[in-house]
């Protein structure tokens, strides 16, 4: 808001510069004067307003506090969401009521891409190998105790390994088939099991479980027993769920809008019964509440399974990525600390956890969107977790020299096409390597390169697609732009102090900048943005270990 | 076309191990001429196709209107000082000339030194070269005396460069804007040749007994005279003659500051001072222009309108307040028209928003342009010596911006902090106590 204002301000000036100067030009008059104090006077009269406006706001705010009502419903605003805020606010989705609360996150950046899959789900499209990687999972033992050898025959749901420190934490197998390959990395850190999955499924039978009748221990006992755990991801860090730790609340964003996305509305269709039921068994997890992030920019209302989850606390936003960001949406409902822990899920592992109490077994069936301009043709597929990415691919692809991501663009992680999708994606996106030279890249108007910057040509063209390219287009440099961070990043935090620090070591500044509440996936947008093409994701992670290191 | 340059550049590149100096002056140019083909490794899979280097030549391009007429105002001045060509456009040849001969030595002497210790230190130092002394070197010429003498410039940009920069780190670490801080070395160390009346007009020297001479004109004119005189144009001729009566060549500050607003308008009009066709360092003087420079950076999100717009309120309210003290005559003149006076527009545009040096909260930027503007107009009015203030202003708060933006972060660590405690507070506890288990890490 305090944007729009000055932007005006700014116009009114330079407007009235322009006219002076030429009637100056023509006349040598004297008009410059008052036209010039004209504006200024209008300019101290909207400052004025804006200053009452913001005042009020504030006492309203205060008066609130005192009358007890709920800051969390949004309905009075201090931050970022005033009264002008509101006056402002885009206009609210036909679908919801008039007041329903809407967060609305004016920074951010949608990066359009090529290659977003058609909503169609191919079922001939089959994986054979499928792999469990425990490098996918932060927090625990590199090595961990293998249970099960190569050439063992497993069922879909039995273990393969567990946590050397906490051996109650087990890893299941996504299919039935034969273990064929359990494969050693640095320092002889296990970096997958492979499974050759049978024709006919097997699954082992789980017991049946009374959710309630029994407590909270049995609950946990219960799913460390059936392999879920590890759906579990807790914030701060990112890592594994703390089986001795009750979450404070636990998150599901229901939205994804990372570049070429997989849509999670489509998605859930038709498992409405089973994500419910995974919301139930969360709702006896935590000592707060489950949280659910809706989507309140899109063109048609969410799914059902979303809108009408019950027991569950439903918050709604607006904006451009990150806003679809689990870490960004706890940010405007209740922020994390260090000693404040939150966890998080995607819909489809709900899904995996709902189905062990409808199904009665470990069912990782995942439906995973084939994204990106160098596929023939992007749809989804339905398979399990930790499929192969050759079989997802086969025929599928349009170049070959390419970089096969499993994840999204911003942070997905860099595989082979021989390599896996990892556990927590349901996305595979292939995007052309650029390792290209380009004649006077700092100058010319290239029109194929996604940016935040002005001084490409496409900023005047906004549904511009890009086919972009894994090119730097640029080296790495010390720091030197400011705001280009901040002007992607819909929370009230100072990215760019905060790897500063994090560089520095500055324990206390990390944790006082807000590093708690941040994962590699909410400062992906600083990365891609930064001028001087900084590691943004690693430095946060290298600050996150020494912090989770300290504490 | 472009394969085959790059096939040619490539054949020529220098082996790194066996001469690195070469090596690094090498890739400088190559990545000037190519964006490198590095791709991305962890993180992030596509960047924005911005980078420092692009950043940096759109301000350079920014500055192109102000060189233009800043290397046509220096010939203008000197045939008008001298009374010939008094109009605008008289004399376009010579005057244009008259510039280049003066701009081009400021310009190259600059880039030579500048790019000189830049090169060096990127062999020492074993990285590329960076783009910082891009913008720098684009605008110390345009800050400077039409008749700086070449190895004063020289040293002063050597200064910046080594103590202002290098010493610090480098492209991004600087404490202090570098091309001010040229300026200020020049402005402490050779006070007689950046102050006074004499120096903002090139190729005009005081006798010595009293009252101004052009200076004679050396080979290098003689040489386009010729030319000229075959193409039946005017030409320099042998110079040396003497100024017109009356004339002072004080700028419009001067002026004011000694007998105020009245006495400038007597000597320029309004139109003058606000085309920019009066003395003064080379690209400061032309408003509409500088505004031009300005609005194509705020487009382009390369400079901080934020910092513009607080500087612009910020030397508004101190020029208010001095009018209503009115002392000196000075204080006296309409507070609007400060503004058509110095360089005003030109430190705002291009100096107050070095990110590098300038605040780099939001919150800050706005603290930081206010007091540039605010302190300026004092050090403008009320410093006895000198009648300008942006350079000290903006070095001053160059000091001061770590200090500003510390607070900024310590009010955002505070508020963090208290929203947590409302949130921590706020719970209700429904479900059984957390487990006393300590926690794993």
């Amino acid at each position: 808001m305090k944007q729009t204002v000055s932007k005006g301000i700014l116009l009114i000036l330079a407007m009235g510069a322009y006219t002076t100067s030429w009637a100056q030009a023509g006349s040598g008059g004297n008009g410059f004067g008052s036209v010039l104090t004209y504006s200024l006077i209008a300019i101290a009269v909207l400052i004025f307003f804006f200053l009452i406006i913001q005042v009020s706001n504030n006492l309203l705010a205060i008066e609130a506090k005192q009358l007890g009502i709920d800051e969390d419903s949004g309905e009075v605003g201090t931050g970022n969401d005033g009264f002008l805020g509101r006056l402002f606010k885009p206009k609210k989705p036909a679908f919801l009521d008039e007041d329903t609360p809407v967060t609305y996150l004016r920074r951010g950046h949608d990066i359009a891409l090529e290659g977003e899959a058609e909503l169609k789900l191919d079922e001939s499209v089959q994986a054979m190998t499928f792999a469990v990687q425990p490098t996918n999972f932060l927090g625990i033992s590199p090595i961990p105790k293998m249970v099960v050898e190569e050439g063992a025959e497993v069922k879909a749901g039995d273990h393969l390994f567990f946590d050397k420190n906490r051996p109650e934490m087990k890893w299941v197998a996504p299919v039935s088939g034969e273990v064929i390959a359990i494969e050693r990395g640095a320092k002889r850190a296990i970096t997958a099991v492979t499974i050759l999955a049978d024709k006919e499924q097997q699954y082992r039978e789980l017991s049946a479980f009374d959710l309630d009748n029994s407590n909270r221990d049995q609950l946990v006992e219960y799913l460390l027993d059936a392999g879920a755990w590890t759906l579990f991801r807790q914030r701060p860090f990112n890592v594994v769920a703390d089986y001795n730790e009750v979450p404070r609340d636990i998150y599901i964003s229901t939205f994804d809008t990372a570049p070429l996305a997989p849509n999670l509305d489509f998605i859930v269709e038709g498992q409405e019964a089973a994500f419910q039921k995974g919301l139930d068994v969360l709702a006896k997890l935590t000592s707060g509440s489950v949280y659910l992030g809706l989507n309140a920019g899109g063109d048609t209302a969410p799914a059902k399974a979303f809108t009408e989850a019950r027991g569950v606390k439903q918050r709604w936003f607006h904006g451009k990525h990150p806003a679809g960001n689990v870490g960004v949406q706890i940010h405007h409902t209740k922020p994390i600390s260090l000693s404040a822990k939150v966890w998080t899920l995607g819909v489809q592992e709900v899904l995996t956890l709902g189905k062990i109490f409808t199904e009665q077994r470990y069912n990782a069936e995942r439906v995973v969107a084939l994204t990106g301009a160098e596929l023939k043709k992007p749809l989804y597929v339905k398979t399990k977790v930790g499929a192969k990415i050759e079989d997802l691919l086969k025929d599928n692809l349009a170049n070959d020299h390419v970089r096969f991501i499993s994840g999204d663009v911003l942070s997905g992680k860099r595989k082979e096409l021989n390599g896996f999708l990892d556990f927590y994606d349901d996305q595979i996106t292939v995007v052309e390597e650029g390792d290209d030279y380009a004649l006077f890249g700092w100058l010319l108007p290239s029109f194929n390169t996604p940016s935040i910057s002005t001084t490409f040509p496409s900023a005047l063209v906004p549904d511009m697609k890009f086919k972009a390219e894994t090119n730097t287009h640029g080296e790495r440099r010390a720091f030197v732009v400011t705001g280009n961070y901040e002007s992607v990043l819909p929370m009230d935090l100072y990215p760019q102090e905060l790897m500063k620090s994090i560089l520095i070591g500055d324990f206390e500044k990390m944790e006082g900048l807000g590093l708690p509440e941040l994962v590699e996936e909410d400062v992906a947008l600083c990365e891609f943005v930064c001028v001087s093409k900084q590691p943004v994701q690693q430095i946060l992670r290298q600050g996150l270990d020494t912090m989770r290191e300290q504490a | 076309m472009k394969n085959a340059l790059l096939k040619v550049l490539k054949n020529i590149e220098p082996d790194k191990e066996k001469s690195p100096l070469l090596h690094t002056v090498y890739d400088g140019f190559f990545t000037f001429a190519f964006t490198p083909n590095f791709t991305t490794k962890d993180g992030v899979h596509i960047r924005d196709g911005m980078d420092l280097k692009r950043q940096m030549v759109h301000v350079v391009l920014a500055l192109q209107v102000l060189y233009l007429f800043g290397t046509y105002n220096i010939g203008h001045q000197h045939f008008v000082a001298l009374g010939e060509y008094t109009g605008f456009l008289q004399g376009v040849h010579l005057k244009l000339i008259y510039g280049l001969i003066k701009i081009i030595p400021i310009f190259v002497v600059t880039h030579v030194v500048g790019l000189g210790i830049e090169f060096y230190y990127a062999y020492k130092k074993g990285h590329g070269i960076e783009e910082g002394f891009l913008v720098s070197g684009a605008l110390i010429p345009l800050i400077m005396p039409p008749d700086i003498p070449l190895w004063i410039l020289a040293v002063s940009v050597a200064f910046a460069v080594w103590i202002g920069k290098e010493a610090f780190g480098g492209t991004g670490m600087n404490i202090l804007n570098i091309a001010l801080l040229a300026r200020v070395f020049v402005f402490f160390a050779y006070p007689t040749y950046i102050s006074g009346d004499e120096v903002w007009i090139a190729g005009i020297e005081k006798a010595a007994e009293g009252g101004y001479f052009g200076q004679a004109y050396g080979a290098v004119y003689g040489f386009f005279d010729n030319i000229f005189a075959s193409l039946g144009l005017a030409t320099f001729g042998a110079g040396g003659s003497a100024v017109v009566d009356g004339y002072t060549g004080a700028t419009p500050l001067a002026i004011a500051s000694k007998e105020g607003w009245d006495a400038v308008t007597q000597t320029y009009t309004t139109g003058q001072m606000l085309w920019g066709t009066i003395p003064g360092s080379i690209g400061e003087s032309s408003k509409p222009l500088i505004i031009v420079g300005a609005l194509f950076l705020i487009i382009t999100k390369i400079a901080d309108w934020k910092i513009m717009v607080s500087m612009v309120f910020g030397a508004a309210v101190m020029a208010l307040l001095l009018n209503a003290w009115g002392a000196t005559e000075f204080m006296e003149v309409p507070w609007y028209y400060q503004f058509y006076m110095g360089s005003f527009l030109f430190a705002m545009a291009f100096m107050a928003t070095d990110p590098v040096t300038a605040s780099s909260t939001a919150t800050g930027k706005w603290i930081y342009g206010f007091l540039i503007g605010f302190v300026g107009m004092i050090v403008r009015v009320l410093n006895p010596a000198y009648p300008e203030g942006w350079m000290l202003a903006i070095l001053f708060m160059n000091v001061f911006a770590p200090l500003i933006d510390h607070y900024v972060l310590q009010a955002n660590i505070n508020r963090r902090a208290k929203r947590i405690k409302a949130t921590m507070k706020s719970e209700t506890p429904d479900a059984p106590a957390p487990a006393t288990a300590p926690a794993q890490a």
